[in-house]
């Protein structure tokens, strides 16, 4: 595991442990990241934009969901009004204050990521769980299902479950984009938990009568979860992008005043002409913290890695 | 009346168009209660095999088992998975090869023990924290009161091999079967895990199966010793039997690669000709035949039987001679 190099950082580590009393991996994976500025930076980015989502309603200086009327003074088919006091960027196309539309849909954007993420992950957790626990015909049947979800092109499936549901709130978006992400964590799931059914501790588990539903909590999730974290991270700047390619598409909320960054780039893209930054700087929004979540995915899933540990 | 009695025990892997193959061919031994019986064999040999299916661990599905396990008059081949899980650990512990992967690494040590306390001696978390601690001492942990909270990778290889016994006796199992316990650990602690185990095992009155490669672990610890082959016992002796006048040339040709002190500078290590991988089926003759100094066309041919000879049991045709001492003319 270490080389007689490694050894003397080994034991400064070691020394810290002691001083903590005690360690356990995820804090060693911690302590990792706190090390990695790639790291830092998505963790900073993501910190920014979860501060910006909560705080959205005391951050915007205007109300984002009414019109003002000295910005629809201005408005004609030609012209959108740029900056000018009190409003930071100006105008969107029906007269809102575009600054305080975009940190409105900040918050909107967590709450599409993060909710789709999350049912992704424990739809995806409960099939992987059970195929992997059970193993026999429930594997079989489980991970057919999720091959065939798999063959579907990821976007095309979730128009599809879109236009299938098409109840014209958010929860369209949500539910689409977390039907796409199951079949990757069910897999995910299933394969780490196979791996630990055959690994030595669980058949040194299994030696000693313990038993069956606590094998597979304590000695074969806890060791799987790992990748599933990492991929969640990783998933929630997908779900993000997904999210925004349905809202773009007209499949998602189709309340057009509910500000949803990627429902602003596609209510935009008529206006390049007369206002580009309607478009750029949702586009930006998305794209940074895209980065930031595929970022601390990546650093995380690499604190992770057994290969990477001293 | 042995503790565990085994009666022609043979495993034989069913694989998907694939010949079977036998790992375990008709291996009987039986172990009295506090005695310690050595398996001993090269890699391949089957020891580890027969051991797994003693314990139950073997895959259903793939595995053909067949003969008996008696475990106190209970034939542990019949029972179900479930009744298994209740004598696992309770009464048939199990010590692995590799400390560090048979320990979850995600659960602190003390939490290992305690699982196994409270699931086969009922009791309650905090009293099953307390013992464990015992346990941990019992087994020479330093400061087992701190240890029992740490991780497996904060121990070290030694001490990992500590807990590791401290698991598998907490419920003072009747039989405990060691899998090369020694093979993953500086040769140092090797003799301290050694002398842990014997000392545990003749105070709690536990029998032990010991299985190894090492004839060295043999010499210090085992009242018997079975010798395998291809599957197949191929000598039973007493250990002193064993060292002084062992008859089978596998087990000869073992005693003779082992590296001696007193050797003369320069001297050779003497192995075992060809590999495992030689052997010829015991059905055609005998397994060891392709590498056997002494091997004439009747090994080749005949597969021999396993027979008493003196105190002991061979299955050789041509037996290295014994030298008889001069007195038991």
């Amino acid at each position: 595991m270490t080389g007689p190099k490694l050894l003397s950082r080994r034991k400064a580590d070691r020394i810290d442990e002691l001083a903590q009393g005690g360690t356990s991996l995820a804090k060693d994976a911690l302590r990792r990241m706190a090390s990695n500025p790639v790291a830092i930076l998505g963790a900073c980015i993501i910190a920014a934009f979860v501060l910006l989502a909560i705080f959205a309603p005391l951050l915007a200086p205007k109300d984002p969901f009414i019109p003002y009327p000295e910005l629809q003074a201005q408005l004609t088919p030609t012209n959108i009004p740029g900056p000018m006091p009190g409003f930071l960027l100006g105008s969107d196309q029906n007269g809102y204050d575009f600054f305080s539309r975009l940190l409105a849909g900040a918050r909107q954007t967590l709450i599409v990521g993060v909710g789709a993420t999350i049912i992704g992950v424990t739809i995806g957790m409960i099939i992987g769980g059970l195929a992997g626990a059970f193993g026999g015909w429930v594997d079989t049947v489980l991970m057919r299902f999720t091959d065939i979800l798999l063959s579907i092109p990821s976007l095309l499936l979730a128009i599809s479950i879109a236009a299938l549901f098409a109840s014209g709130n958010q929860w369209t978006v949500i539910i689409a984009v977390a039907m796409v992400c199951v079949p990757v964590f069910a897999r995910l799931l299933r394969g780490s938990m196979i791996a630990q059914r055959s690994s030595d501790h669980v058949l040194a588990a299994t030696a000693l009568g313990v038993r069956r539903r606590t094998i597979v909590f304590r000695h074969m999730l806890p060791n799987s979860v790992g990748p599933v974290i990492v991929q969640a991270t990783l998933t929630l700047a997908t779900a993000i992008i997904d999210a925004a390619a349905l809202s773009f598409l007209g499949l998602g909320d189709t309340d057009w005043r509910r500000a949803e960054w990627g429902l602003m780039l596609g209510n935009s893209q008529d206006l390049l002409s007369v206002k580009p930054e309607l478009a750029f700087y949702p586009a930006i929004a998305i794209i940074i913290v895209a980065l930031g979540f595929t970022l601390l995915g990546e650093s995380m899933r690499e604190a992770l890695d057994p290969k990477n540990r001293r | 009346m042995a503790l565990l009695d085994v009666r022609d025990l043979s495993v034989v892997f069913t694989r998907k168009r694939a010949r079977p193959f036998t790992a375990v061919d008709n291996v009987s031994f039986s172990v009295e209660p506090g005695q310690t019986v050595g398996l001993v064999g090269e890699s391949g040999s089957g020891k580890s095999v027969t051991s797994l299916a003693i314990m139950g661990l073997l895959p259903k599905r793939g595995a053909e088992i067949t003969g008996s396990v008696s475990f106190s008059d209970t034939d542990l081949l019949t029972l179900s998975e479930k009744q298994l899980r209740d004598r696992r650990g309770r009464d048939l512990g199990m010590v692995f090869q590799d400390p560090l992967s048979s320990l979850n690494p995600v659960i602190p040590i003390g939490l290992q023990i305690t699982e196994v306390l409270e699931r086969h001696r009922g009791m309650s978390r905090k009293q099953a924290r307390v013992e464990a601690v015992e346990l941990l001492g019992r087994v020479g942990l330093p400061d087992p009161g701190r240890r029992v909270s740490e991780y497996p990778h904060q121990l070290s290889g030694g001490m990992r091999q500590r807990a590791l016994i401290a698991i598998a006796l907490a419920c003072r199992p009747k039989l405990l079967i060691a899998d090369e316990p020694t093979t993953a650990l500086d040769v140092t602690i090797q003799a301290q895990i050694l002398a842990l185990l014997s000392e545990l095992v003749s105070e709690t009155g536990t029998a032990l199966i010991m299985i190894t490669h090492d004839l060295g672990v043999v010499a210090g610890l085992c009242d018997e010793v079975n010798v395998m082959y291809g599957g197949r016992i191929v000598e039973r002796a007493e250990r002193h039997a064993l060292f002084a006048t062992a008859r089978h040339p596998y087990t000869h040709g073992l005693l003779a690669s082992i590296p001696r002190l007193d050797a003369a500078r320069g001297d050779k290590l003497i192995p075992i000709k060809g590999s495992v991988a030689d052997n010829i089926a015991w059905e055609e003759g005998c397994a060891f035949a392709p590498r056997c100094p002494n091997a004439t066309d009747r090994c080749r041919n005949e597969p021999p039987e396993l027979v008493p000879d003196g105190a002991g049991m061979l299955r050789c045709h041509n037996p290295v001679a014994v030298a008889v001492p001069e007195g038991a003319r």
